[in-house]
């Protein structure tokens, strides 16, 4: 669903990204983990197509983004925590203004099914504005799925969310993801929840994948109890996993 | 190019305007005031200048298309700040549309909140100062026609300027009509002006609708090829002006200033 291929990026003498590359397959959640500005949001935006790379091609579901842009679009759908939907239209008018942008069919039906199934009722004619955190992230997740993509991008989805609103967040996206037609690409600072969610991994530093696997069984291969523990010494000690 | 794409950013401008009476006032309520001011500015000139000049068409009627002209650019603006507003970049640019899709969709909405703006102002005028656009008569729709293609020109222009250099730069787009004015000869004849400004004066469309306006109101014949010229200007400044937002918006997207526009909200 989705190949990342060598993608670069800097700025000025800066590097962000440093040949960054990794596949997504149908009915896959994959992880892409590490510490703050390790280059996470910089792929993901690189995927959106909002931020052009230096080198490198991103392929989703069989479309080059830099060449067939739209149809790789239409085939991808994101939300991030710190891209809300704006504040000053009602939950159904933004759905249905992303609807009209996604290009979905009959936005009217898709619009009322995702209001039952995010559990949105109440808050269908309240502005997004006024809504509480866990609120606002159902609304996103609900824009994030109008089109029914393929690859779905989730930027630290529950970071404001209580535990129980969380998970049912991640109910809602594993349920997505095990229909089989979607793959997500999420990233999270809470490595219980990437443990309980992510089919595989990737652990991302100084803008370089520097290991990949099954989020049970990677802190065991390097010496770790936990996946946070390995998270740590991602962060702390890059140059002892390879790292150049 | 597609319609739903377009139809999205104008229905989102609807849903805004609708839902928001701070949104739906200044679509009527400056230019209202604009036309009662200078409405009986143009009666008290009559009066004073009695046996003179009808000041009513050749100052109300002129003020009247020079709103309309600014009801135009700050239709294509107005729609771009929601987003600019809203941080809403990242979201929309993230959608499957097209630059070009999300300019038609600004200019559409320009269109819908212009023609209210537009109503009403022809309603004063008409009711209180017994002023109507039929006094141009057929070449009305030439002086239309140039100030909506420059006022769309100067729109994009301004919106380019905004995702360039940033929110903070709004503040250099609202006074751009004011700074065109007194080139444009809204109030008085090209001539008037001194000899620097006049060299100016020709590269403005709108001087070619005012002076024409004024040739027509006094019984001289309007100059077409003028009108004309105006219009080619009005139309060779929209391409120059999707041309620079488009360059703006290639450049956004290396730099990643669309992405920031959003992630500033939590830095």
């Amino acid at each position: 669903m989705l190949s990342v291929k060598g993608l670069k990026k800097s700025y000025g003498k800066t590097i962000a990204l440093d040949g960054v590359s990794f596949e997504v397959r149908r009915g896959e959640i994959v992880g892409l983990l590490g510490p703050n500005g390790a280059g996470k949001t910089t792929t993901i935006n690189m995927i959106l197509a909002v931020l052009e790379p230096d080198a490198g091609t991103v392929v989703i579901n069989g479309f080059d983004i830099s060449s067939r842009r739209s149809q790789a679009i239409n085939n991808t759908n994101f939300t991030a925590v710190y891209a809300p939907l704006p504040g000053n239209l009602t939950v159904a008018q933004n759905l249905l203004v992303f609807g009209l942008l996604y290009g979905v069919e009959d936005p009217y039906s898709r619009i009322d099914a995702l209001i039952r199934k995010f559990d949105l009722q109440k808050f269908r004619d309240k502005k997004c504005g006024v809504l509480s955190s866990g609120e606002q992230t159902r609304v996103g997740l609900a824009k994030a799925m109008l089109n029914n993509p393929g690859l779905l991008l989730l930027d630290e989805p529950t970071a404001s969310l209580d535990p129980a609103t969380a998970k049912e967040v991640r109910d809602k996206i594993r349920e997505f993801a095990s229909k089989g037609s979607g793959a997500v690409l999420w990233t999270s600072h809470n490595m219980y929840e990437v443990e309980e969610v992510c089919d595989r991994v990737l652990f991302l530093s100084h803008g370089k994948i520097l290991l990949e696997g099954h989020p049970k069984t990677l802190p065991g291969e390097h010496g770790k109890k936990t996946l946070e523990e390995l998270f740590i010494k991602v962060a702390r000690e890059p140059l002892t996993l390879g790292m150049v | 190019m597609s319609p739903n794409r377009i139809i999205a950013i104008v229905l989102r401008q609807i849903y805004l305007i609708r839902g928001s009476f701070s949104r739906v006032f200044p679509t009527f309520a400056w230019i209202a005031v604009d036309m009662v001011l200078w409405g009986f500015l143009t009666r008290y000139l009559n009066k004073a200048t009695s046996g003179g000049p009808d000041f009513v068409p050749i100052l109300l009627g002129a003020v009247l298309l020079w709103d309309f002209f600014i009801r135009i650019m700050q239709g294509v603006t107005m729609a771009f700040f929601e987003d600019v507003w809203s941080r809403n970049f990242l979201n929309v640019f993230a959608t499957p549309i097209l630059i070009s899709e999300y300019v038609g969709g600004l200019i559409l909405s320009s269109i819908v909140t212009s023609a209210i703006g537009l109503a009403v102002m022809l309603c004063i005028a008409a009711v209180f100062f017994h002023l109507s656009l039929l006094v141009y008569g057929i070449m009305t729709i030439p002086f239309l026609a140039v100030l909506f293609l420059f006022g769309i020109a100067l729109g994009i222009f301004a919106c380019a300027v905004v995702l360039r250099f940033g929110p903070a730069s709004e503040w250099f787009i609202w006074p751009l009509p004011a700074l065109i004015s007194p080139f444009a000869g809204v109030l008085y004849p090209i001539s008037t002006l001194p000899e620097w400004m006049r060299y100016i004066s020709v590269i403005f469309p709108p001087s070619y609708v005012f002076e024409g306006l004024r040739a027509m109101v006094s019984g001289s014949a309007v100059q077409t090829a003028a009108l004309v010229k105006g219009g080619l200007l009005a139309v060779a400044y929209i391409v120059a002006a999707y041309y620079i937002l488009n360059r703006v918006y290639r450049h956004a997207l290396r730099t990643g200033l669309i992405a920031r526009y959003s992630a500033e909200t939590i830095s």
